[in-house]
């Protein structure tokens, strides 16, 4: 409901803005101001314009994110929480000739599904991994996630994040960065054009990396959500910006080329 | 008609492949056989044992009551399984580290310095063909020129040099168990 | 002593196509005959060499071996593999199944087929890795959450194990469902003679499977659906089809029925301990003959309740504190007194500890039939208020009177039942 679907360009010479083919004409059922539409579309837009749609077999997270199907005109099959990487390994080496995408939010990917991400990485499984991190388990109610930065109140850390209590938040994918089999690990966000621009410059690449057949890649996305944080849109925005950069530091982070998987060091994150 | 042998002692002595060369035997014989090792941890060096039961009809129960006949390597071996063979079953203990007998005079109990003999075949570390060489020349169960075809067949195909060292084992243990040779310290009987 | 070469008869019969495997080398050389696209594992004693063998086959054949990072990441990567159509198979032991009965509900529910081979070991937790039928509970009866069956089959020697894998190919394609392969350490352990008879199941179109949305709609795999109504229906949908299951693929095998007084029931391992004791039982004058179950679900309820109404008695042997026992007393409603004698832990019992049991079993038979025809018509029942003591002769309903269990049933036989009274002391 939140993304404004707009209408087909009409006709003129230059068409600055249409509806991506490969997003469905579905209302989303994401809360308003939710981070999830942009992207959708974002990957919608990058499949397109790299010709993948038809060969994409995409991974469904568990989440609010699970009904990712319904809005992206893919093969999806549906993960249980924390596993898509294992599922996506499984598409990966019956199906090599596929484009393999999988979409995870930081409960699914940094708690649960830590052990299936990382070796999934450390495997160099070419695969496209969207990593969505806002912070919170969105679709439960907004408890406390392993993203959720010290402080923050969430309804299973009602007094704020604690050290003592909770540990610290997990910078995953520097850690991922740092095994051989990762050829690709960018972190940006979407808080504003720029950003969304930049963040889609991500996501291409890592596409390309799986075409490539370089090893693994992934973009982590911090995103927002305006409902579970208690904040309206723009203010969560802002939030992002003033609170959740700083800990979570946006830019590429390893883009080993068109080098081999498994070099010699153990990385260079 | 059943029946059934345990191979037991030290890990290392060559218990499971002289089990296997058994089982292989009686399928070159065209009868059915079963197999199963002790397994785990202990098999890196512990104690170590497999069970081989050899039959005219496909084989019922993976676990005997009494065993037919027993091949003890070491000491604990003779101590669990001597009490475990049949009235009329064979007891084979390697003298070479066993003096005390089974105290079965309802069995037949053949002591043999396996390594003594394994020595003499060119290899003392195959005591367990040395045994199983005297088991398949004391019984009817399978026929050597079957164990001939098995030895060739499991150990030929990877090291030629070590069949000839099997083959020799196995002649010098069958011969004692036929009663062709003395090497023998029949404790019973 | 004179030793006797080989006779001719012997060596007449020698030159079948049989070759000597290791259970666990059987069932995935059978798995890669049936045409195993992939295969998803971790170690685990004692299936650890159908993981070994796996390894070594599928990459030369240029199909899919991966070594998971843990249980549930192999279930999960089958997942991924099944969702697009491919033959695949997964393998453990009883722990490492535990692990992957999240993948299997979701696979279940999303209608992905796949084979899946639990080799028992002793439970629970890590309890030992010793041959068990503990896991039955396990297979049968769900395994994950939700409301759903798996075909389970269960074979008794490696050849049999061999056919059935294929057999679990082609159930878990044509029904679109997960498939268990029960077996147990023995099995897994043991080398038998295998006829070399592998089966390569045809393939189905699956107009369902996920290749790319390539020139048509997308294709989604899925369990969610948070419409009551939609997945009501596709529960119905699922029942319907276990249903069809339980109609059409029962197994079963029989040993000297005709003229039983008493049955055995026994599966896998417990069905040869069995096979040997009716024939040791018989030759000590018991009429008993062998009913040994081969798809545990669905379990041959009609065949054994037909059985059970021209028996005296049932003995369920079980490497098990009873399990399967259950679903004999259902099929067989009280036709007939059922026994009951398992060993657990990774023991097995041996042939006449069963044949014991079975004696002890035809006497307490004999006294009850003479007992019987003394007894007294039943008074009118009546309904009393729930007892709350637990032993009460209410139901939670607090409706039916329920018959106090009686406790001369042989639950545990002999040594066990002593064993357990030593450790509640």
């Amino acid at each position: 409901m939140s993304v404004a679907t707009p209408p087909r360009a009409p006709a003129s010479p230059r068409v600055i803005y249409q509806q991506p083919e490969l997003l469905s004409e579905t209302s989303t059922r994401y809360c308003p101001g939710c981070g999830h539409g942009i992207i959708h579309r974002l990957i919608a837009e990058v499949l397109g314009e790299l010709g993948l749609g038809p060969r994409t077999i995409a991974v469904a997270p568990v989440g609010c994110a699970v009904f990712a199907y319904d809005y992206l005109l893919l093969d999806f099959v549906e993960a249980p929480h924390g596993r898509a990487p294992a599922v996506a390994t499984g598409i990966r080496r019956v199906r090599p000739d596929n484009f393999v995408l999988m979409y995870q939010g930081d409960g699914d990917l940094a708690a649960i599904g830590t052990a299936e991400i990382v070796h999934a990485a450390a495997r160099g499984e070419r695969i496209t991994g969207i990593f969505v991190n806002n912070g919170i388990y969105g679709m439960t109610g907004g408890q406390m996630a392993p993203t959720t930065l010290l402080g923050q109140r969430t309804t299973s850390s009602p007094t704020g994040r604690e050290a003592s209590l909770a540990g610290y938040p997990i910078r995953i994918t520097e850690m991922l960065a740092q095994l051989p089999g990762t050829a690709y690990a960018a972190r940006g966000t979407i808080i504003d054009p720029s950003s969304v621009g930049k963040t889609k410059a991500m996501i291409k690449r890592a596409c390309q990396v799986q075409l490539e057949g370089t090893g693994f890649a992934l973009v982590e996305i911090l995103s927002n959500c305006p409902v579970g944080w208690g904040l309206t849109a723009q203010q969560s925005m802002d939030h992002i910006r003033a609170e959740v950069i700083p800990a979570y530091p946006l830019g590429v982070i390893i883009d080993r080329g068109k080098r081999a998987v498994a070099p010699t060091s153990g990385g260079e994150g | 008609m059943e029946r059934s042998v345990i191979f037991a002692g030290f890990g290392g002595q060559g218990l499971l492949f002289a089990g296997q060369a058994l089982a292989r035997g009686a399928l070159e014989d065209g009868l059915e056989v079963f197999w199963i090792p002790s397994y785990g941890p202990e098999m890196r060096g512990g104690t170590a044992s497999c069970t081989v039961i050899v039959g005219d009809e496909p084989i019922g129960s993976p676990v005997v009551d009494r065993f037919d006949a027993a091949v003890a390597m070491n000491l604990p071996s003779l101590e669990k399984y001597g009490p475990r063979v049949a009235s009329g079953g064979l007891l084979i203990v390697n003298a070479s580290l066993v003096e005390e007998t089974a105290r079965r005079p309802d069995i037949d109990e053949l002591h043999i310095a396996c390594t003594e003999l394994a020595g003499e075949a060119g290899d003392d570390k195959l005591v367990s063909v040395v045994a199983l060489g005297a088991l398949v020349g004391r019984l009817d169960w399978v026929t050597a020129d079957a164990m001939e075809a098995a030895l060739r067949e499991i150990v030929g195909k990877k090291r030629s040099a070590a069949l000839a060292a099997d083959l020799a084992a196995f002649e010098v243990g069958l011969a004692v168990g036929r009663g062709e040779r003395l090497e023998v310290a029949a404790a019973s009987r | 002593m004179t030793v006797m070469h080989g006779t001719s008869e012997r060596r007449a019969g020698a030159r079948r196509a049989r070759v000597l495997m290791k259970g666990n080398e059987a069932i995935a050389e059978a798995a890669i005959q049936a045409g195993c696209d992939a295969y998803f594992g971790y170690p685990i004693t004692p299936q650890a060499e159908l993981l070994e063998w796996m390894a070594r086959r599928m990459p030369e054949l240029g199909r899919t071996f991966v070594q998971a990072e843990s249980e549930l990441a192999a279930i999960n990567m089958a997942l991924g593999a099944g969702a697009t159509g491919a033959r695949v198979m997964v393998s453990s032991s009883s722990p490492g199944i535990s692990l992957m009965a999240e993948g299997m509900s979701y696979m279940a529910g999303s209608e992905i087929p796949v084979v899946l081979v639990n080799v028992m070991r002793g439970g629970p937790g890590l309890g030992s890795i010793q041959p068990s039928q503990s896991d039955y509970f396990q297979a049968v009866k769900g395994h994950g959450h939700g409301d759903y069956r798996t075909p389970v089959l269960a074979p008794a020697s490696i050849s049999e194990a061999v056919d059935l894998v294929a057999h679990a190919f082609e159930l878990a394609e044509r029904y679109r469902t997960p498939v268990f392969i029960l077996a147990d350490g023995t099995l897994g352990q043991a080398m038998e003679p295998v006829e070399l008879r592998f089966r390569t199941p045809e393939r189905r179109a699956n107009d369902w499977a996920l290749t790319g949305a390539d020139g048509r709609p997308p294709r989604v795999v899925k369990s969610l659906d948070l419409l009551p109504e939609n997945l009501e229906r596709h529960n119905l949908a699922l029942q319907a089809k276990f249903q069809e299951i339980a109609r059409r693929e029962v197994r079963w095998a029989g040993q000297q029925l005709e003229d039983a007084e008493f049955a055995i029931v026994a599966y896998g391992t417990a069905a040869r301990v069995a096979r040997t004791a009716v024939a040791r039982g018989r030759s000590r004058g018991i009429k008993v003959g062998l009913f040994r179950p081969i798809t545990l679900w669905p379990f041959p309820e009609r065949e054994l309740a037909r059985l059970a109404a021209r028996l005296r008695g049932i003995l369920v042997v079980e490497l098990s504190a009873g399990q399967m026992v259950e679903d004999v007393r259902l099929a067989v409603e009280g036709r007939c007194p059922v026994a009951f004698h398992g060993r657990m832990g990774g023991m097995i019992p041996t042939p006449d500890e069963v044949v014991e049991v079975l004696r002890s079993f035809q006497a307490r038979v004999g006294r009850r039939a003479r007992r019987k025809a003394l007894l007294p018509l039943p008074a009118e029942s009546k309904v009393e208020p729930p007892s709350g003591n637990g032993h009460g002769a209410v139901d939670r309903a607090g409706w039916a009177p329920v018959e106090p269990v009686e406790p001369s049933e042989p639950v545990l036989a002999g040594g066990h039942r002593r064993r357990l009274r030593e450790v509640a002391r």
